[in-house]
């Protein structure tokens, strides 16, 4: 998929310069974002280590844990088709807590562990169950207080106030979440009055 | 409003050092290993940047999108959306690294204070990239047949960044 992507930019782009006579912006992009990338690179990487660093503490006190507790319930509510005692409703809400945390690439983990969980009491294996997608319609609208990428770059733009993004975001990502869960309700319910 | 943005991270890192301490893990310990994790994350990440930027870049300083979004120019322009970050909405929900190379490539234009680059920075924190989740959560338990997941996450993508265009307005 993203190899498409990667193509169509990357053709689009050259063979669109070519006949509008715009190589040398072409030559000059192509010697020069390399610079780009690392600069980009540079000005994420020092919040990345160190939002993970305090996240450990979060991970290794208890307090994610503790945190994933607290949504259980709520989430048992999301998904009818799961069992109340199931492992994979302690992996969905540590993957939603680490996502609300910024953590995405720590959430992975859990989220790949929920998904083999929701496998297991799923009846035909080759096609996802209603379970398993609430569950990425949940992961992908993604609830994010604490987007650090974002935050890092907007410092290393120098911009006056950081995070005065953070706000409107949450809203944002909250409306999507709603949106998308909503969607889903009312697509299973459908279904299951046909 | 403004306070709940500027409170919440040092009061975040402030409760989340004292539990730990609290609960007599040795938290300075805890931070090096996890930031030796983020480090080793970010040099996973750095292959996917340079590729993404480098695409990325060649195609906006084509001018490809901006000639072909030209003829929706005057609508936007009645609606208050810079043409400038149709090109992130609408890869968003594809790849996040291609969105934050776009974003960056706004933040140096124009800077993170403009009304374009708040935008962005909504956007950027409003959804995941919904595609990429999608193959990778469902290909790692060999499911095929994915049913309406696909147009549900869409359908979530496109109201938050239709949230975010509103909110951004009404915000600042």
């Amino acid at each position: 998929m993203v190899s498409y992507i990667w193509l169509f930019l990357i053709s689009i782009g050259i063979i669109f310069s070519f006949f509008t006579g715009n190589l040398d912006t072409i030559n000059d992009s192509i010697l020069t974002n390399g610079n780009k990338a690392l600069e980009l690179m540079l000005s994420i990487l020092p919040i990345i280590v160190l939002w993970t660093g305090i996240m450990k503490i979060a991970e290794e006190s208890g307090l994610l844990k503790r945190f994933a507790k607290l949504v259980e319930p709520l989430l048992s509510k999301l998904f009818p088709s799961v069992p109340k005692d199931n492992k994979a409703l302690g992996y969905i809400a540590s993957n939603i807590a680490a996502n609300m945390m910024g953590l995405g690439s720590a959430a992975t983990p859990f989220g790949l562990k929920a998904m083999s969980e929701l496998q297991k009491i799923n009846s035909k294996k080759n096609t996802a169950s209603t379970a398993m997608i609430t569950f990425l319609v949940l992961n992908t609208a993604g609830v994010t207080i604490v987007p650090t990428t974002v935050l890092a770059l907007r410092i290393a733009h120098g911009s006056a106030n950081p995070s005065e993004i953070i706000l409107p975001g949450v809203i944002a990502t909250f409306c999507s979440s709603l949106g998308g869960l909503l969607l889903d309700y009312f697509i299973r319910k459908r279904r299951n009055n046909k | 409003m403004n306070t709940f943005s500027k409170i919440i991270i040092p009061v975040f890192i402030i409760f989340v050092i004292f539990y730990g301490f609290s609960k007599k893990i040795n938290i300075y310990d805890a931070f090096l290993e996890g930031a030796k994790e983020g480090l080793i994350i970010s040099f996973n990440i750095f292959p996917s940047i340079i590729a993404m930027v480098f695409a990325i870049n060649i195609f906006l300083d084509s001018n490809f999108i901006y000639k072909f979004l030209g003829v929706l120019s005057p609508l936007l322009n009645v609606i208050n959306i810079p043409l400038e970050i149709m090109p992130m909405a609408l890869l968003r929900p594809i790849s996040g690294t291609a969105s934050l190379a776009i974003m960056n490539d706004i933040f140096i234009n124009f800077g993170p204070d403009s009304y374009i680059g708040r935008l962005a920075s909504v956007l950027q924190g409003c959804t995941d990239t919904t595609i990429y989740v999608l193959a990778l959560y469902f290909s790692s338990i060999g499911v095929k047949k994915i049913r309406y997941s696909l147009g549900v996450g869409l359908f979530a993508d496109l109201v938050g960044i239709t949230v975010a265009f509103l909110i951004t307005m009404l915000f600042f």
